[in-house]
């Protein structure tokens, strides 16, 4: 059809099928990305305020182990992940305790208090942190995380402020 | 720059001929019974993308078959869509198939020297129905339970080896989490790799011999 302005029988079949195609293409491939990356895109459990235990059973100077678990609806099931860490408390007020998380901030082992060699050790790249989780040895890009939401609540226990996600 | 691009690849890949052969290929006069084929492709090709995306979420397990469908119906975006699509297709390629079949039988497309293609189009409606009935098993509801309950006994009553052909569906005497779980495999593994192999043969063969005419009156 050179020459000629009209569309052909052949490419105007072609056209069609490739814009109607397209539109098919596009209507159902949108929703089936969103399918995909629903559960990525939903919150996460809630906020909550948690005990860690009572302010009386904590030795001054001597870190204190703590563990909670929390539990999450994720599709047809429900997972509970388990949290912890250690509050060290300094002095007689209760403001003045320092609860780290013992997730290593590596690649996210838990850390135990190691009481010979006064660290917080990671069990699986030897990392160490000091009391005060600053890092002493080993790959950790940074000091071991922080609770810095707590109170103390009427009944003498340390709760933190856990924050979902 | 594209066109350069173009060349090199038709060069080395054989594009042009390809699409010559595959999609520009001489057809007898227009006739829309003859695009029966192309649909059940079609269908197919939407039931293993549905299908495939299905697998994200579906857990193919007594415990958890039945709620992870309900989650993919209720709590994932657009699951009913997905969904909806892989289940309403479903019955429309058995039908669609069917007719194709029909319409072959019908016209007499099956005699020389077409009699392969006709047994393998035989071989891809019989994987049709197997993908049907492994897949009704899936949601596990009640519906799905017993409609498999009763298929597996009507197999079950073929003379002498009745006994054991039902043992072999169901993994066992009873329907258990071992019948979901061969369903499953046969559904999404085995059924498909024989759909696709006959449809390689079944194609290839149309392509070589190209479409029958359809019979005029003097025939």
């Amino acid at each position: 059809m050179s020459g000629s302005n009209e569309i052909s029988r052949r490419d105007f079949i072609k056209v069609t099928t490739g814009i109607v195609g397209g539109l098919i293409g596009v209507a159902i491939g949108l929703p089936s990305i969103s399918y995909l990356i629903d559960p990525a895109l939903r919150e996460g459990g809630k906020d909550a305020w948690l005990s860690i235990g009572k302010f009386e059973d904590m030795q001054i100077g001597t870190p204190y182990p703590f563990s909670f678990t929390r539990v999450q609806v994720n599709g047809w099931e429900r997972t509970s992940s388990s949290f912890g860490g250690y509050a060290i408390r300094k002095s007689d007020d209760a403001k003045d305790i320092l609860i780290l998380n013992s997730r290593c901030t590596h690649l996210a082992c838990t850390v135990n208090w190691h009481a010979e060699s006064d660290a917080f050790l990671c069990p699986c790249h030897d990392a160490r942190f000091s009391k005060d989780g600053k890092v002493l040895d080993g790959p950790p890009p940074r000091p071991l995380d922080v609770y810095d939401e707590f109170r103390l609540s009427e009944d003498g226990h340390i709760e933190i402020f856990f924050k979902a996600g | 720059m594209w066109k350069k691009v173009y060349e090199w690849l038709d060069e080395r890949l054989g594009l042009n001929d390809m699409y010559t052969n595959l999609l520009d290929r001489p057809e007898p006069t227009g006739n829309w019974w003859n695009t029966l084929g192309s649909a059940s492709m079609f269908l197919f090709v939407m039931q293993g993308l549905t299908g495939i995306f299905l697998t994200v979420y579906y857990t193919p397990s007594p415990d958890h078959a039945y709620d992870s469908v309900q989650y993919i119906m209720e709590g994932v975006a657009f699951g009913w869509l997905i969904r909806g699509i892989h289940h309403w297709g479903a019955t429309l390629m058995v039908i669609v198939v069917f007719i194709h079949l029909l319409r072959v039988f019908v016209t007499a497309s099956f005699k020389f020297p077409r009699e392969l293609t006709w047994l393998i189009g035989i071989g891809l409606f019989l994987a049709t129905l197997g993908m049907g009935f492994t897949g009704y098993l899936l949601p596990w509801n009640q519906k799905a339970y017993w409609a498999t309950t009763v298929g597996t006994q009507i197999a079950g009553s073929v003379p002498f080896i009745g006994e054991f052909i039902l043992k072999v569906l169901r993994g066992g005497p009873e329907l258990s989490a071992l019948t979901l779980q061969r369903f499953f495999s046969a559904h999404i593994w085995m059924l498909p790799a024989v759909l696709a192999g006959l449809m390689g043969i079944h194609l290839y063969l149309i392509i070589k011999h190209g479409e029958s005419h359809f019979p005029t009156k003097e025939d």
